[in-house]
């Protein structure tokens, strides 16, 4: 049912944890299977003058594909540009790991949305 | 029987494998014995003989008559028949003056609600859909004050599969059957008893049942076999039309070596009592160990009349799914009633009629012992399963407790 990549995360989830002193969070639920993820963000400025995801970190309440897909979000977010972090699209968080069953598409969805949440409440307090 | 020692069962109530006894029963009856038992020669005998041997064991094991006993594919096949051979039958419907009512318990296998859902939309059929309490089971009063005039069929499991919690279906037997002697209109009374059949006295006559479902692969026997009890004068509509097959009940070439597996595996079925207390002891051990050393664990379903070999927790902070997984890479199988483990994304409606909302639905476990369940596993579980929810509720960080999320529209374009 899932690829190897997935368990992976799931059994080793990269930046998992809640965050001291976050600049930002974002919060998503799914009220019909359930899932809940939140996303913390740390934010600098690079040399430019962009706004860069110093760090992330997530805790989620969900299936293995919603743990696996938030790990894979942070992962791909990390480092990134708030433009940069905002082009990521749940077909590229499918795509890196390797592929998802097509009833948890929509997980890899919600952890994108996570990230972007994190990034609008940044952007709304800013 | 041989084990492969790295992984354990507890999905009993899901399946069970087959016997070894009941598969060398079965074994002749392939490539051997393999005449159709309609036919009149030497080889159909051989198989009719058979079919006549499995249909004496099952009727003794329920305690009816031989001709009340027919074979099926199995508990949906005969779930379908039943309630649309009662609830869809015209000459029924002729005789109450309308369109029949038929009640069921809301925690009926998706065979029964889903053959009643088809009859109301169909417009064939008034259906009710009882309540269940607390403690999984349905209420005779609030059985009592739904049923009409025109009520032809009452159908509710003797155990749920879920919750494992036991229905009063005696106590109900012997309502309708006071109700019958007044009434115009029989009620005709059904129970699933595939769940059932392992651990408690299934005499259709004690319990008062005009029918009754049992699957094989429940009971160690083979998948795609099980029985219905029909009791003689029910009003039954034919389900598979065709041949003579089954006192013209039930049509089809038969499954001699399903069924010879079916009548070999409820003959065993009646000395395992104290294979059932073991698995009881087994069942309290899990269920106590649980308690123990997980907090925020909750039994979901009644703790006594519940059935020998079922135990289903929710854990708070934590989901189903992540957790069946987390065990099935320990080499454990258990099954959960999360709406993320569903094809369908739904939760499972036995524990929503139970009260539960949809988080708590999502974070259940169950875990159904069997025939050769050891004290061995249970132990492994207990040593697992703690570390399995501590490690999930760190990737939670229970956020369940926190959120203050805005839940939104599941996307629809997605493939769910």
């Amino acid at each position: 049912m899932y690829t190897d990549k997935v368990i992976e995360h799931f059994q080793k989830p990269h930046n998992l944890g809640k965050m001291k002193d976050p600049s930002a969070v974002g919060e998503v639920g799914n009220p019909v299977c359930g899932d809940l993820m939140r996303i913390y963000l740390k934010v600098k400025k690079d040399k430019k003058g962009d706004q860069v995801i110093d760090d992330i970190k997530f805790e989620t309440l969900g299936c293995v594909a919603a743990i696996a897909t938030s790990s894979m979000v942070t992962e791909m977010a990390k480092g990134k540009t708030f433009s940069e972090a905002l082009k990521i699209k749940f077909s590229d968080v499918e795509k890196s790991l390797g592929s998802l069953p097509p009833v948890k598409k929509h997980c890899a969805d919600l952890a994108v949305k996570a990230l972007q949440a994190a990034i609008t409440n940044y952007q709304k307090s800013a | 029987m041989e084990k492969n020692k790295s992984k354990i069962y507890l999905d009993y109530a899901a399946t069970t494998p087959v016997d070894p006894e009941v598969f060398e029963v079965m074994k002749p009856y392939f490539s051997e014995k393999y005449g159709n038992a309609s036919s009149v020669h030497l080889f159909g005998q051989e198989a009719q003989s058979a079919v006549i041997k499995a249909r004496h064991q099952v009727a003794d094991f329920l305690g009816c008559k031989a001709e009340e006993i027919i074979f099926t594919s199995g508990a949906t096949e005969g779930n379908n028949t039943v309630i649309k051979g009662i609830g869809g039958n015209k000459d029924l419907a002729k005789k109450v003056g309308g369109k029949p009512h038929i009640i069921v318990s809301k925690i009926e296998h998706e065979c029964v609600l889903g053959s009643s859902e088809r009859l109301e939309y169909e417009g064939v059929a008034e259906v009710t859909y009882l309540p269940i309490t607390e403690e999984g089971s349905v209420d005779v009063e609030e059985l009592r004050n739904n049923i009409k005039p025109n009520t032809v069929l009452v159908s509710v499991m003797y155990v749920n599969n879920e919750i494992g919690s036991i229905q009063p279906i005696e106590e109900i037997g012997s309502l309708l059957k006071n109700l019958n002697r007044e009434r115009k209109n029989k009620i005709y009374f059904h129970t699933d008893a595939a769940q059932a059949v392992n651990y408690l006295d299934c005499d259709v006559q004690k319990l008062g049942v005009d029918l009754m479902t049992i699957s094989a692969h429940k009971i160690y026997g083979p998948k795609g076999v099980g029985a219905l009890f029909v009791r003689q004068g029910t009003a039954l509509a034919r389900f598979m039309d065709g041949g003579e097959q089954e006192f013209k009940l039930r049509a089809g070439t038969h499954n001699s070596p399903g069924i010879v597996g079916m009548g070999a595996a409820i003959e065993k079925a009646k000395n395992q009592k104290s294979k059932a207390e073991d698995i009881e002891n087994m069942r309290n051990k899990l269920i106590a160990g649980i308690q123990d050393k997980i907090s925020g664990a909750f039994l979901n379903g009644s703790r006594e009349k519940r059935i020998a070999n079922n135990v289903n927790f929710r854990f708070d902070g934590v989901e189903g799914e992540s957790i069946i997984i987390a065990l099935d890479l320990e080499g454990i199988a258990v099954s959960t009633g999360s709406a993320c483990a569903a094809k369908s994304l739904s939760p499972s409606h036995v524990l929503l009629a139970l009260g539960l909302n949809h988080l708590e639905t999502h974070s259940s476990v169950r875990f159904s012992l069997g025939r050769y369940t050891t004290g061995q596993e249970i132990d492994r579980v207990l040593d697992v399963l703690p570390k399995i929810i501590e490690k999930l509720r760190n990737i939670s960080g229970n956020l369940e407790s926190t959120a203050s999320v805005e839940r939104g529209q599941l996307p629809k374009d997605f493939g769910c």
